[in-house]
């Protein structure tokens, strides 16, 4: 099955930018980013506009540390976990760039960097940004319970990152920290985990059709909180491997 | 592919997630939900004695005076934003008693005033205690059912 394209130019991703919540700053990948908040309701009336003013200093950050200006932008793809990628949609107004809005949850980022990609590579545009933001408390009212409910979380919760990111991509010779060659477009694989609060085992199975070690890794990072069994999480990634379990 | 019927493969991943998984810690679990729900239970009692000797309430006016103050120390607890940290160390210990249905009562409020006053608070400040109150008003529903037809048996 094909699910790999390669691009014809080697994009560069000319620029990157980051900003996090204060227990994303806290974690093992706090020094990875930009921009740690101190306020995640950055002075907002809602979580809603506070997410959506996360991302649209990280695209600012972004295209200010790739010396391009906004108005010479060309393209803007970006989405958020909320309805109507309402994060997304308000940044993209405060921007006033050309913009189109995806919606693939987890994946949305990587989609944002192949259509961009696609976009960039066939010469339609000179340059795009790829976006993508989520919020803890907009996550929780979205889709799971009222912040201040006095319930329990079982070890398996996943915790939503308080998180915007974007890389602004062109086709510049000039050197580039990463460039974007490949991009491999996903299928949908469920195994029918209804659980809302398993979301890694939701998803694991979907890494499948990548090389072992690679599995492997995805899942470690899936079942965060779970014992770390190589073999057994290098299973629960691909279809073929639970066969031979 | 996924027809939304269970596979073979599927159960077997079901098995190894479910293998892989840790479980709540049960012991500790029981004991955090014991002490937190025994002191609201006390405060409780107190609350109780105190209407009783000091207001001089009659037994059934006691009863409703302790609902309301429980009610009343559950609500400011969530607005303080306190009452969700008791929730995630005691669990059960705090959702179960009265102060733990005024929480979720208060949290919706909270969260979807922003939403406006109908179509928020309004239309969803029985988002979390909508399903108890149905279920347990048409359970109340079935057992005095039963029991008229017991008592009517008897009489």
């Amino acid at each position: 099955m094909k699910q790999t394209i390669k691009f014809n130019h080697r994009l560069a991703v000319r620029s990157r930018a980051s900003i996090v919540g204060p227990k994303e700053g806290a974690g093992p990948l706090g020094w990875c980013f930009d921009r740690v908040l101190e306020d995640d309701l950055l002075g907002m009336k809602t979580w809603e506009l506070a997410e959506s003013e996360m991302l649209r200093q990280t695209v600012s950050l972004c295209l200010e540390q790739g010396g391009l200006t906004a108005d010479r932008l060309e393209l803007l793809a970006a989405g958020d976990l909320l309805d109507q990628i309402m994060a997304s949609g308000f940044m993209a107004r405060a921007l006033g760039r050309p913009f189109m809005g995806l919606y693939g949850a987890c994946s949305t980022f990587v989609e944002a960097m192949i259509l961009c990609g696609a976009m960039v590579d066939g010469g339609y545009r000179k340059n795009a940004v790829c976006a993508a933001s989520s919020h803890f408390c907009t996550a929780e009212r979205q889709f799971r319970s009222p912040l201040e409910l006095g319930t329990q979380r079982p070890p398996s919760a996943q915790w939503t990152a308080t998180a915007a990111g974007a890389a602004l991509l062109d086709t510049d010779k000039a050197p580039a920290a990463a460039r974007l060659t490949h991009g491999t477009i996903g299928r949908v694989i469920d195994y029918e985990v209804t659980d809302t609060n398993h979301m890694g085992a939701a998803m694991a199975p979907a890494v499948g059709g990548w090389g072992p070690w690679r599995r492997s890794i995805i899942a470690r990072f899936a079942f965060g909180k779970l014992q770390e069994r190589p073999g057994l999480l290098l299973g629960l990634a691909g279809g073929a491997d639970i066969q031979a379990l | 592919m996924s027809t939304g019927k269970k596979t073979p493969e599927h159960r077997r991943y079901d098995r190894m997630v479910k293998a892989l998984t840790p479980n709540s810690n049960f012991a500790r679990g029981y004991m955090r939900a014991f002490w937190v729900g025994g002191v609201i239970c006390a405060v409780g009692q107190m609350l109780s004695l105190f209407g009783e000797k000091a207001l001089g309430l009659t037994e059934g006016s006691d009863a409703m005076f302790t609902s309301i103050a429980l009610i009343f120390l559950g609500v400011l607890l969530t607005g303080l934003g306190v009452y969700d940290d008791i929730g995630r160390y005691a669990g059960a210990g705090s959702i179960v008693p009265i102060t733990g249905f005024a929480n979720s009562i208060a949290s919706p409020a909270i969260e979807f005033r922003r939403e406006g006053l109908v179509l928020g608070v309004g239309a969803k400040l029985f988002a979390v205690a909508g399903p108890v109150l149905v279920y347990g008003i048409s359970a109340s529903i079935a057992v005095g059912l039963i029991y008229w037809l017991i008592g009517g048996l008897g009489a």
